[in-house]
């Protein structure tokens, strides 16, 4: 066991509770993790920060056993370990947080918690297993209904059950490998908090993210990786933004967006108008409630709220994946309201949507064939008995030149390409035909800070050449930098309706969660 | 560029993914002859000498070895039944019931259009053979499609139903005259009967089996509904945003199998049985099923483990006669290959 510390200045002279000395790991064409020192200490955040393929789960995975290293050694309180699965690592209190969550959403909190336990014993006793949760969730603030079933959760709390899996499991090294990135803004502060409390009571923790403002909110140490090497490595008080952006890029410059803001160019005829449309609300998504909502040409409407309010039925009403129960929907003219979904994308709208593997994609497929079978009418030749695969080829590859993007592979499965190629394959297979209206789900959740950037360039540059754009995004800055018009969606109504020079963060903030309006 | 490289790489990739999967069934061959081998022996009976008598009574006469592509026909055709839906994802249990149906159907026709001429009435035969097999599957097609009732369920149940109509019809309406004692219907015209190789039993059915197997092939790989469906069964989520209609790419596998299963029954009665009869299909359904699921509904492996699993079948026919062994007992060794397959993620390819 571990005991707690309170000396934290003291901390240096201790003895780190792991030393990771020269991990090394390759994968098939890349060197995930090249000769990386890393020690980590009891009672500390230690932010792994670095960009999407910067080798920080990699090294997090081979911490908990997950990969086994290539060469280099792990030492715990100084004696060389070695890890052949997640079993050994966790015999040494080391556990981890996946960003996909590993609950039976079936099961209830506590019987979720049950199967984790490494002591559980013939029977189910309830109620001591709910006198320990409750005993932790009140020192950290991880309060949970302990018989409420897990699907019941909101992604938020059902990281904190996770969390709480690992404390009562005994856990000392909590390594959370991207936490924040599900996170609504106030889950993550809630998070923060967590993490604080544990630091306090002497517990280390991996902070994995790709967010700056987050490492400097809440980390004591930070690493960070670029192109699976160490590129630096600061104590909290000797950081800064800038030293941080660039130890991780280098000396790549970064450029942020620019909107022109036009004055009063909105043309008269909408290439999308919603008259008091409404869904029926399925399972446990929220219906939306007569909306109103006309998108011009070139323009941006930025759509704010906390997910599950509705953003992701408006995609699919205007998809048509949802029925229309109540009012119309017209596109470019013409009423849609009972179109079939190919016609809506025949007609001139591209979407992108919020996880383009599990929505967009077929995973086992290629690029070439997915572009492919997004529009076998345009590809299929000789009534259908053939497939044009190498015409697709060239239109996606041609769509990667007209936006600028450095082209992956495309004739490896797509599940096989990095997140941010998967989402460029996909942006690039959307924006090439010739569409009128995108609507653009989160295109830059996940992503990381180039990658991001890059991609509102490009929708950008394409409501500047007069595309209408619908983005829907929870991170409040990028829509505030990015749209003409913003509406707010709250419980599947719209609240607010505003232009960004006109409001402020704070007061959709309020709408977005209800307190107002 | 890639391209090029891309199509240079793939065909050694092929030629070795063919050894790779002969070797595999080789292996699945090997092992349930040698645990059913020992099954025999604890039965008490001699192993060699029973495989020996099945060795010479399959391959030691024309006749017999013939008998093997007879059985390899209604399975090979039950098989591209399964096999389709199952590229979406489907569970087509439904063979046997298609089966019947598709020779229910096939019969109505040769029993009302006699008369026509053999080259007319084999297409049309044909025509009403898969139509028979098609229009059952559509029942459980449009239950599923509309989201109402799982196929794996409705296909099996309807496998209950099919044979019930064939003893309907022939214990009464089209119960023949003159043999009045057995419920079957008259014999088919000589028109209405499909072309077999003099000498043997094997019929023109075959050549159904083997285009249905290339057309199956070519239809997955290179047409435009194969890659539809090849996009369904890989995420039908995706599949639906991109515009495709999943509702009608449901009922359209579902009733192609049925019909491709019709056909296999209008080859049964036609060219084996010439008239309807309750005893129609050994099991064909259930073994085309278990012979999609051994081959992962790969087109070359369809072709060979039905090559193995008439033999077995030709093995318990040898077994009955010179062990006085149950027919029965050749269960244990399909159900060996399945549970063999279905253990080992290397043999099923996967």
């Amino acid at each position: 066991m571990i005991g707690p510390s309170k000396s934290v200045n003291a901390r240096k002279e201790d003895e780190p509770l792991f030393e990771l000395r020269g991990i090394t790991k390759a994968f098939p064409n890349v060197l995930a993790n090249d000769h990386i020192d890393l020690n980590i200490w009891k009672g500390e955040i230690h932010a792994l920060l670095g960009e999407n393929g910067a080798g920080k789960s990699t090294l997090s995975k081979i911490l908990y056993g997950f990969y086994q290293l290539d060469s280099g050694e792990i030492r715990f309180l100084n004696k060389t370990v070695h890890f052949h699965s997640p079993q050994d690592a966790r015999k040494l209190h080391i556990g981890m947080v996946f960003q996909n969550f590993t609950l039976i959403p079936a099961m209830t909190v506590i019987e979720n918690i049950a199967l984790f336990l490494p002591d559980l014993g013939m029977f189910l006793v309830r109620k001591q297993i709910i006198k320990k949760i409750n005993s932790l969730s009140q020192r950290f603030h991880l309060e949970v209904e302990p018989l409420a079933p897990v699907w019941q959760l909101s992604i938020g709390e059902q990281q904190k059950v996770e969390i709480l899996k690992l404390l009562l499991a005994n856990v000392k090294l909590l390594i959370l490998d991207e936490p924040t990135r599900v996170l609504a803004p106030h889950e993550i502060a809630g998070l923060f908090k967590v993490m604080r409390g544990l630091k306090e009571e002497g517990y280390a923790v991996i902070f994995i993210t790709h967010k700056i403002k987050e490492v400097l909110e809440c980390a004591d140490r930070i690493t960070v990786m670029r192109h699976g090497r160490v590129t630096g490595q600061l104590m909290r008080s000797e950081a800064s933004e800038d030293k941080i952006i660039e130890m991780m890029f280098g000396k790549t410059k970064i450029k942020q967006v620019e909107r022109i803001i036009k004055a009063g160019t909105t043309s008269s005829k909408p290439l999308l108008e919603l008259k008091k449309a409404s869904t029926k609300a399925q399972g446990f998504s929220v219906g939306l409630k007569d909306i109103d909502l006309k998108i011009f040409h070139g323009e941006i409407v930025g759509v704010a709220g906390v997910s599950g309010n509705g953003q992701k039925e408006l995609g699919d009403l205007i998809l048509g994946l949802l029925k229309c129960e109540e009012g119309h929907k017209f596109l470019f003219g013409k009423n849609a309201t009972h179109w079939p979904i190919g016609r809506v994308r025949r007609e001139g709208a591209a979407f992108i949507p919020e996880n383009p593997l599990s929505m967009a994609a077929v995973p086992n497929m290629t690029s070439q064939e997915n572009m492919a079978v997004n529009n076998t009418r345009k590809y299929s030749r000789r009534h259908g008995f053939f497939i044009d695969l190498d015409t697709a080829l060239t239109d996606l590859e041609r769509s990667f030149e007209n936006l600028g993007m450095t082209a992956p592979p495309f004739l490896c499965p797509i599940k096989t390409l990095s997140g941010g190629n998967i989402q460029r394959v996909i942006i690039a297979r959307e924006l090439a035909q010739s569409a009128e209206l995108i609507v653009a789900f989160y295109p830059t959740k996940g992503l990381d800070v180039l990658s991001t950037i890059a991609i509102r360039q490009v929708l950008m540059r394409f409501r500047d050449s007069g595309y209408g754009i619908i983005l829907i995004s929870d991170d409040l800055e990028e829509l505030f930098s990015m749209s003409d018009r913003l509406i707010v969606l709250y419980q599947g109504k719209i609240v607010g309706h505003f232009k960004p020079e006109e409001t402020n963060m704070v007061d959709i903030g309020h709408l977005m969660t209800g307190a107002r309006g | 560029m890639d391209n090029k490289l891309g199509s240079l790489l793939k065909v050694p990739t092929i030629k070795k993914s063919i050894a790779e999967t002969l070797l595999r069934y080789l292996v699945i061959i090997l092992f349930t002859f040698t645990v059913f081998g020992l099954v025999l022996f604890i039965a008490g009976k001699n192993p060699i000498r029973a495989y020996a008598d099945t060795f010479t009574s399959i391959f030691g006469s024309f006749y017999g070895f013939s008998e093997l592509w007879v059985q390899m026909i209604p399975i090979m055709l039950t098989a591209v039944a399964v096999a389709l839906p199952a590229k979406m994802n489907l569970i087509n249990v439904g063979g046997e019931g298609q089966l019947f149906m598709g020779g229910w159907l096939a019969t109505w026709a040769a029993l009302t259009f006699q008369g026509l001429p053999k080259v007319i009435f084999i297409p049309v035969l044909m025509l009403f053979g898969f139509l028979g097999g098609a229009l059952w599957a559509a029942i459980p097609g449009l239950l599923k499609a509309k989201k109402l009732v799982n196929e794996t369920i409705s296909t099996l149940l309807l496998n209950f139903i099919a044979p019930l109509i064939i003893s309907f019809s022939v214990f009464g309406p089209w119960r023949s005259a003159e043999s009045a004692a057995y419920p079957q219907t008259p014999a088919f015209v000589d028109a209405a009967r499909l072309p077999v190789i003099p000498g043997t039993r094997i019929h023109l059915g075959f050549i159904f089996a083997m285009v249905a197997l290339l057309l199956f092939w070519f239809f997955m790989k290179y047409t435009k509904w194969g890659l539809e469906i090849r996009a369904i069964g890989g995420n039908p989520e995706a599949a639906e945003r991109m515009g495709i209609r999943l509702q009608w790419h449901i009922l359209f596998v579902l009733c192609m199998g049925g019909g491709i299963a019709g056909l296999a029954g209008m080859a049964e009665v036609t060219a084996i049985h010439g008239r309807l009869r309750i005893g129609l299909s050994q099991g064909y359904g259930y073994k085309g099923f278990l012979l999609s699921w051994v081959t992962g509904g790969s087109p070359i492996g369809i072709l060979l483990m039905a090559f193995v699993f008439a033999v077995i079948t030709s093995v318990g026919d040898t077994l009955q006669i010179t062990q006085g062994v149950p027919y029965a007992v050749i269960n244990i060794l399909f159900s060996l290959i399945l549970f063999v397959v279905l253990t080992n993620p290397v043999l099923k390819g996967k």
